[in-house]
Formats: C-alpha cells, structure tokens, sequence
C-alpha cells in the first residue's frame, strides 16, 4: 500500500465539535474564503470537477440580492454511494460548508436535493440541521437551509435539472450557458457543489489551503471518496490521496484478475489491464466522481456495455434527440452485431454516432455516454462481435 | 453592440440576439426544427431539442444550438463546415429512424417541417436502424394525436401551457418512451382540452391534426335526398388564398363561395350574417346590462364578456366555472346560424329538419366539438352536422378538381348570406367588440355614427384596452386573444378590480385568423396580420358596415324573431354553460 496514502480527512476529526469551523469562519470576510478555496486548488467532487473557488467567485461578483447554494445530494450515478455516507457520518459538515458558501457568495438561504431513495435519513438530517440553525442564530449568521426531496430520476442530478425539479417543472436540463453562477435556481445566481464539495470547503477552512494543497498532484489537489465495488475483496468507501495510479489502485483494491475498471460510473471510462501503469486517477487523467468498479476476467464487457446502454436509454431525460434516440441506437446497434444481424463494421458507425452525441447532446448525460461506449467497444471489440 | 464573425461575414448584433438571428441578419439561413417564433404575437419556442441548428463556436468543444445560443464579443461561428454538416445529417437521421415512414398517406404530407427539412438535408438513407416508438392514438372531437409522429419539438407544449395557460400537454416519461401527453396519459377528451386547436396550428408534423369530416361532407354532398346548407366563417376567407398559392392576405371570398357551390352545396350561406345576428343578440343583453348598471343596479353583472369563441367556452368552463353567468348568453355565430338554417330557412324552403345538413367551414377546431354538444341537438340531430376547416375545405377544393385561380367570384345566396362589415371583422382580434360597438352605439345614443372605424380597438397585442364615448358615458372594453391573455383579465373579475363595461375574448392568438384549423403559417406570424388586415380591407369595402342595418336580419326579427333577446332568440340563439372542473377523468 506503499503508492497509495489512505486520508482521513471526510470523516475524520472535528466530527463532535459543534460548528467551530463555522464559527470562526464567520469572522473572515467573503474576500477571505474565497481566496482561501481558489488557493486550494479544490475541484468539485460531483464530476466536472470544475474549481470550486472559481464558482464561488463568480457567483459573488453577481449583483442580484438574492443568490441560493444548492447541495447535490442527488448521488445517482451507478456505483457511486460515497455521499450516503458521509451524510450519514458527517451531515454538519455538509450543512457548516453550504453555511460557509452561503457568507461567501452572499446568499440567505441553500437547498439540499436529496436522492429519494435517501429518504430514510430525512429524520437524523432535520434533527441535525435544527441544531445547525440554532448556532447559525447564536452567531448571527442568516443562512437557513431547507431539503427538497429527489424524484428518483438521474437526471435530476445534473444542476439544471435539479434546479427545475426545485422549482416544481419536469426534472430537464437546461441549455447553457447561462450557468448557474449566473442565473440557477430561480434563476437567481447560484452555487451548487457535491456533498464531498462542502466538505472539503470546511476542511480548508479549517486547515488552511496550504495543509489540503500538500495532499494530491498541482492537477488534483487533495484527496477524494471513492466508492469501491465489482469485483474486489474491498469494495466500500475509501478515501484515497488524489493522483494515484490505475496499478497501484488494483494492486490495493483488486482480486488479482482484475481485467478493466470503469472508472466514474456509467458516465466514465472503462480502463483495460493494458493501461493500468500509465492511467493517473485524476483531473489530469481519468477523473471520476468516486465511483471505481473492478471487473474480472468472468466478467464479459459486452453485458457491462449492455446494463449501461440500457440505464442511459431508460434515464435520458428524453428532450434532445441526440440522446433521446442516440441511445436507444446504439443499444440496439451493440445487441445487432452481437446477433450477427449487423456486420461488425456496423460498431465503426456506433462509435461515429457516439461522437456525435458527444458535441451535440444537450447536457452531460448525452455528451458523456461516448465515454463508456467508446473506450469498453474500443478495447474489448472481441467480446462485442463474439 | 457585439461584433461576431459568420461564415467570415462581419456582423454587429445587440447583446442577447441569438446566433440563428445574427446569421439572418447576413443573409445565412440556418435550419431549425423544434424552434418557433411568432415575433408579432410574442410567442416563442426554444427548447434547444431537436440539435437540428448546431453550429461551429471557435474554441468550445462542442457543438452549440443556434437558435438558443446568445453571440458573444469576438465570437467566430462556421454554420457549414464538414463536421457541422455530417452532425446535422446525423441527427436528423436519428429522428427520422424514429419515424414512421408514412409520408405516402400522411394527413401532413407536403406540409411537414420534417419532410421539408429531410429534403432540405438531403437525406437518403438513415443509416441507424434501432427501433422505433409506439403509443395509443387518442382521438377526441376534433384533434387526433398521433404521437408515433412526435418529435419532440415541444412546440404544442409552449402553445398550451404558456401562450393558452390551459396546461394540458406536457412532456411525460423518461428517455426513448419521452412523449408529450396530457397529464397522467389521459386522453385529450377526458382532459381539460379547449380544443382551441393551437398546438395543430405549430406542430411541425402528423402527430397532431384535426379530426377530418371531409369525406362526410363528400358522402352528405353525394345524397340526392338531402339539401346541404353551407356556412362560411369571416375568417376563411382571408387564409384559404395560402393553399392555393396565393399571398397571405389575399381576399378570396368570390372564389370561395364559386368553389362551394361548383361543389354542390345547394346554399351557400355566410356565417357573418350569422355574426351579425350575434351582435343584435350580444349588443342587447350588453345594452341591458349596461342600462341597469346606470340606474344604479349593483347586481348588473359587468363587465360582460363576448360569448362567439368555443374554445374560449370551454376554458370558461373548466377554468372559471365560477365566473360562468358572467359571459353573454348568446352562441357562436356557427350555432345561431345552425337553428336559423333548421328552423326558419328549412321551413321558407319547405322542407324538414331531418333533410337539411348544414356544414361549416371553420378556422376553428373547437367548432367541431361545439358542434357535437349536447344543447346543440334537436332529437338527436345537430344544429350544425359538420364542422370543417379551412384546411380540409381546400383539400376538398383540391380533390373535386376545381381550378381555384380561374374561378369567376360569385356571390353568396340569400337571405342567409347577406352579411355587413361587422360581420366580417368578427375574424380578428377586437373584431367582435368593434362590431358590438357600432351597433350599441347607434341603440344606446340614437345617434348616427359618423365614423364606424375604431381604431383604438385594432392591433396584435395580447390584451388591450380602449374606452369608447357613448355620449357622456365613457364604455370602458378590454380584449384579449390568446387564453393566458384572457386568464389575466379573468383574474381581474375575480378579484373584482375589473375595471371594464365589456370584454372580448378570442381563444387563439390573434382570433380566429390565427386559428387552429387555417393553413399552417410555419412560425410566420406575419401572416397572421396580412390575414387581420385583409379583413379590415373587406370591411371597409362593405356597402353596409354595421349589424342592424343588414336588411335580412332586420327581416328575421319582422317574420321570425321578434325582438333581440325575445323568447324565441333565446331559445334558439342562446345557451347555458356548465361547470366542468370536475369533470377530469383519470383512467
Ligand atoms: C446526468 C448527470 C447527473 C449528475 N448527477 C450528479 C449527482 O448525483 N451528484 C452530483 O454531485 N453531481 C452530479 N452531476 C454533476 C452536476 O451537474 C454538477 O456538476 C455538480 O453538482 C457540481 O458540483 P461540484 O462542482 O461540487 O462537483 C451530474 C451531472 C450529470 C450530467
Ligand atoms: S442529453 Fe439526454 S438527458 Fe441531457 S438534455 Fe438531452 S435528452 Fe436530456
Ligand atoms: S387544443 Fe388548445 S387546450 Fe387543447 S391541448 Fe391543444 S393547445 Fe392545449
Ligand atoms: S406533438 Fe407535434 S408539436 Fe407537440 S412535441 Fe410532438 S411534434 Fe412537436
Ligand atoms: S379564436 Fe376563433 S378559431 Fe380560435 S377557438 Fe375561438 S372561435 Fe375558434
Ligand atoms: S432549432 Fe435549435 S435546437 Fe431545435
């Protein structure tokens, strides 16, 4: 375990203190914070992984009175379950963060959109956020914080969408720009960061940007939540330093068969055994949103690629015809030439469609399923035609 | 001003013009599908679905939507390169493999945005051959929806919930199942559908259309045992031209009555005298109205509210049931011609009820429900038979063979045909309450009025309001068209701020020369006015402009009527409304 440095940091610590860092945070000004998160290098942890400090920024710098800071909480992609824990762990890290952005960005209040299936933490997370209110008052800041259940839909993960479903419309993305730093929920600007993204706010808040940038790669700062599962004696939650190699991780995590492994869920990217040494799991190489599923040599890619077309199609939100019908294609298309139906040069036109969908699909969803597609038709083409 | 480079062409926009604008404003054309925009009626649809007018941004990875992407300074967009144009086919590939290949015995051929743009794209083969979706047809009175044929454009969606507030279609289901469907999957006849018809005026192809009489009105044509009465809305006559080629705004009122009769109606009637007998009936109970409210009645029941639109009816009905003894009593122009036809003209004739069918040609598609009302039935038999288009009156046209442009005009017959320019104007937005106000004014003052044209009652926003002098009395009318327009002015009454004598209120967006059964104006609102204006053309152009002076009603009320609001009008030319709230029915 010599290449990998397991951190505690998410749960660790502070967990008893009763918003301490909150507190103090308090005396900084909007200036303060913000430089402090830009300083760190903190990237969101939902995904995009787009600075953190720069969207606070943003958002601060818009005029309008009322701004929100949203926490995503919607945690839907397949294999992911990192931010059920830590809202189970450490919710008042989580509340203390969207606290923290709300000072820094001037906003008076934050949603959580929590993914329905959560629901059966709504007692412990209103019991914690009362006491969050109560010091909240004790120190004078007016910053209230209210949870919006999910509907069950993936794509009510995605920022705009989650923004409408908030608002009470059908869970849709929106196009962009506008981003949501400047017109988001209610089209008021807005922040809206991951769970783990709060958290590491406060860490930093706590230890400085100086403590957090020592952990990680000048790519990646700091360490991250990963969700473990397939096939691997370990699967759970692990927080790792960021920067890591592929190989290290498989040596730590694997079965020893360990032939790919999709790195970032259904929306990522699938890695084979080949790449291993030379993948870094990072913003500079492969990024991920935690999820890390290992799959050995019993498995066949071919069903994987299946199970993932099958869960876009069904979650597409429908709007926009690159994905809409892009996926339905390209599920029946790999299911065609597996029959024999096609000829195998039929995947050559899949993998074009899937480009296409990339630069034209309205949000996320659509732009990302090339990135499964390609890399598990590209390297396991064998096991798509035979 | 931003200054944006396309296709190497320099042009200087305003802050927040859209790339597809900019490009126009250079002479570049860049396709678009889901995307609409009626610029007069302020009515625009921009879901950023289809991906149909993805463009080229230098420096973004991706692709952007040309009709929902705002330039920016410096920006360099190349809306043709290769990877523009293979994407663009791509796409629309993927929505044709969604598509039923019908196009040999579709009721748009010809006129479909998506088979245009298929030819446009060149398109030849769709090399994605997945599946392709399914869902129940839903037929009610008078709109069938097809939805295999939907592309998700979401263009009726807007119409019905944003421009009409009725909010009936949305979109429902997830990913390849996505529809647009009436709430819980209902059908459109257990919802609270006006029927105003709007999203068949903006959905690009099949999957939405009217139901089509016209072979029963080919079959009704074809019995020698029937007298078939025709009635022509003041609205068609203005719109049928565009079928024929014709330039928007065209008047074709002499063509269209030669046509009708070349058909083998055996009267061919106009419902603008139907108009004007609405006006004696709607003028009358305003008067009556009004004159209790100056004697100082505060149960007068103003403001009154125009009663002429179905589609509006129905709103009233599901919506403000609790505001239903509000409007006039009076029926549409359709359903007081109907009794009149039935009763009076069947008997000067001399022939029963039970031998006459009366058509009529509508820009509506609410008419077609309305006419299959139950209060509009003697026995079992309608007032009104059939209830055709503007559209299907050309395809009729069409199918007998008739060379529309060399039709020499001919003239309606009589006494049911005989119509005043107050009748006419009837067909656009204000038209109505123009018309009443001739009238009134003349009733109410005993004066002579020395200008019929108002002017303060005429233009294309959504609601307005002008006052009219009645000789002192200031008779303050608002109008609105569009049914979201009309929901604030029905908020007003409710909250009982209304400050109005008389209101008009005309379902579709500019009334019924916008309505849902008139040729497809394809999102050029412009249109739309050349219809209004044409109308206000025939008005001018009428010997007699005002109801009361058309000689034939003024005959009908001698021999038949009695007076305006007498017993024998009401029972013939009045009617009752329901409370419908909660009449939704989930399956
Ligand atoms: C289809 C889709 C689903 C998403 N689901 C989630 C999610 O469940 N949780 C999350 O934090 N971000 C999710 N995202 C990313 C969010 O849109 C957004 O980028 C993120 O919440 C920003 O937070 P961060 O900057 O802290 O990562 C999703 C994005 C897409 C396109
Ligand atoms: S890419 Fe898919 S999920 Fe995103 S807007 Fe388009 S249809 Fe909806
Ligand atoms: S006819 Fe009018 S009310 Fe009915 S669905 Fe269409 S737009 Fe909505
Ligand atoms: S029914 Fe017609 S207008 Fe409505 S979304 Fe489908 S294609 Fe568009
Ligand atoms: S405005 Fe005219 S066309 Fe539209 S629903 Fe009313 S009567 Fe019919
Ligand atoms: S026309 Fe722009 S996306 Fe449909």
């Amino acid at each position: 375990m010599e290449n990998l440095k397991r951190v505690d940091l998410i749960f660790g610590a502070y967990t008893n203190e009763k918003y301490k860092v909150l507190e103090s945070s308090m005396s900084k000004s909007s200036e303060e914070i913000i430089n402090e998160m830009i300083a760190s290098g903190l990237k969101g942890r939902g995904g995009a992984g787009f600075l953190t400090g720069m969207k606070w920024k943003f958002t601060a710098a818009e005029k309008d009175p009322v701004k929100y800071v949203v926490c995503n909480a919607d945690e839907g992609e397949p294999g992911t379950f990192k931010d059920r824990e830590i809202l189970t762990v450490v919710p008042r890290k989580v509340f203390s963060g969207m606290a923290i952005c709300g000072k820094a960005i001037g906003a008076k209040k934050g949603y959580m959109y929590l993914r329905g299936e959560y629901r059966y933490m709504l007692p412990d997370l209103m019991k914690e956020l009362e006491i969050y209110h109560e010091h909240a008052r004790r120190f004078g800041h007016d910053f209230t914080i209210e949870i919006r259940m999910g509907s069950g839909a993936y794509i009510c993960g995605e920022e705009s969408a989650l923004f409408e479903s908030i608002e009470g419309k059908r869970g849709e993305p929106r196009n962009k720009p506008p981003y949501p730093t400047v017109a988001g929920l209610f089209s008021k600007p807005t922040v809206i960061n991951n769970v783990e993204t709060f958290v590491n706010a406060v860490m930093i808040m706590k230890y400085g940007a100086n403590e957090f940038k020592k952990l990680g790669t000048s790519d990646s700062r700091g360490s991250k939540m990963f969700s473990v599962s397939g096939d691997t004696p370990k699967a759970g939650i692990h927080e790792l330093e960021l920067g890591m190699s592929l190989a290290d991780f498989v040596n730590e995590f694997g079965d020893g068969d360990t032939k790919a492994v999709q790195v970032g869920g259904a929306s990522g990217f699938c890695v084979p055994r080949k790449r291993f040494n030379d993948t870094i799991i990072g913003f500079e190489g492969v990024p991920t949103g935690g999820s890390m599923m290992l799959f050995n040599s019993s498995r066949s890619m071919y069903n994987v690629l299946h199970n993932y077309l099958d869960f876009f199609e069904e979650e597409s939100c429908g709007q926009c015809t690159p994905c809409r019908i892009g996926c339905q294609q390209l599920l029946k298309g790999i299911v065609a030439v597996k029959k024999g139906e096609k000829p195998s040069s039929y995947l050559d036109q899949l993998l074009k469609l899937s480009d296409t969908m990339k630069i034209t699909a309205k949000c996320g969803l659509g732009q990302s399923v090339a990135n499964s597609f390609a890399s598990i038709v590209e390297n396991f083409k064998e096991e798509m035609i035979y | 001003m931003l200054k944006v480079t396309i296709d190497n062409k320099t042009v200087e926009v305003a802050p927040g013009t859209s790339i597809l604008d900019a490009a126009a404003k250079v002479g570049i054309q860049i396709p678009t599908l889901c995307y609409l925009n009626l610029h007069d009626l302020n009515i625009e649809n921009k879901p950023a679905g289809c991906r149909i007018c993805v463009v080229e941004v230098e420096g973004r990875r991706n692709l952007a939507p040309a009709c929902a992407t705002d330039c920016a300074d410096g920006m360099k967009i190349n809306t043709h390169s290769i990877r523009v144009l293979n994407t663009r086919k791509t796409v629309m590939e993927l929505i044709l493999s969604d598509h039923p290949f019908d196009c040999l015995v579709c009721a748009k051929s010809g006129k479909c945005d998506l088979q245009k743009m298929a030819q446009d794209l060149g398109i030849r083969e769709i090399r994605y051959q997945g599946e392709q979706s399914h869902y129940r047809e839903d037929t009610s009175p008078a709109i069938i929806r097809d939805v295999d044929k939907c592309i998700m454009c979401r263009r009726c969606e807007m119409m019905c919930n944003e421009v009409q507030t009725v909010g009936v279609l949305s979109g429902v289901n997830r990913g390849f199942e996505a529809v647009v469907a009436p709430a819980f999957e209902m059908n459109l006849d257990h919802s609270e559908c006006t029927y105003c018809g709007q999203c068949v005026a903006v959905c690009p192809t099949a999957a939405l259309t009217e139901v089509d009489h016209t072979y029963k009105v080919i079959e009704a044509l074809a019995d020698p045992t029937k007298v078939v009465v025709v009635q022509t809305a003041p609205a068609v006559r203005a719109a049928l031209g565009e079928e024929f080629g014709l330039e928007p705004g065209t008047l074709v009122t002499g063509k269209m009555v030669a046509a009708l009769r070349q058909l083998g109606f055996n009267y061919v009637f106009d419902t603008d005298f139907a108009a004007d007998l609405t006006i004696m009936e709607e003028g009358t109970e305003l008067l009556t109205r009004l004159n209790k409210y100056l004697a100082g009645d505060t149960n007068a029941n103003l403001p009154i509210l125009t009663s002429c639109c179905p589609g509006w009816v129905n709103f009233f009905e599901h919506h403000f049931p609790e505001l239903k003894d509000i409007p006039s009593t009076a029926r549409s122009p359709q359903q007081m011609f109907g009794p009149i036809a039935k009763n009076y003209f069947a008997d000067k004739i001399g022939i029963k009820r039970e031998d006459m069918i009366v058509v009529s040609i509508m820009p509506c598609l609410a008419k077609k429900y309305e006419c299959s009302r139950e209060e509009f039935k003697v026995n079992g038999d309608p007032d009104v038979n059939y209830s055709v288009s503007t559209r299907e009156l050309a395809n009729l046209i069409k199918l007998a063979n008739i060379d529309f442009h060399n039709l020499d005009e001919d003239d309606f017959d009589q006494p049911l045909g005989e119509s005043t320019g107050a009748g006419v104007i009837f067909g656009t937005t204000g038209g109505v309450i123009e018309a009443a106000v001739r009238t009134a004014y003349e009733v109410h003052t005993g004066k002579t009025l020395e200008k019929v044209d108002f002017e303060q009652l005429r233009g294309m926003e959504g609601v307005r309001s002008a006052s009219v002098d009645f000789n002192g009395l200031e008779l303050k009318i608002g109008i609105a068209h569009g049914l979201g327009n009309a929901r604030k002015l029905l908020e007003e009454i409710k909250a009982g701020t209304s400050q109005y004598h008389a209101i008009e209120i005309m379902a579709c967006p500019g009334g019924c020369i916008g309505g849902g059964g008139q040729p497809l104006h394809h999102g050029d609102s412009s249109i739309l006015k050349a219809r209004a204006q044409a109308l206000y053309r025939e008005d001018a152009g009428k010997a007699i402009r005002k109801s009361h002076e058309n000689p034939f009603i003024k005959e009908l009320y001698e021999k038949f009527l009695g007076k305006p609001n007498s017993h024998k009008a009401h029972e013939l030319l009045h009617t009752h409304y329901f409370d419908k709230s909660n009449q939704i029915t989930i399956e």
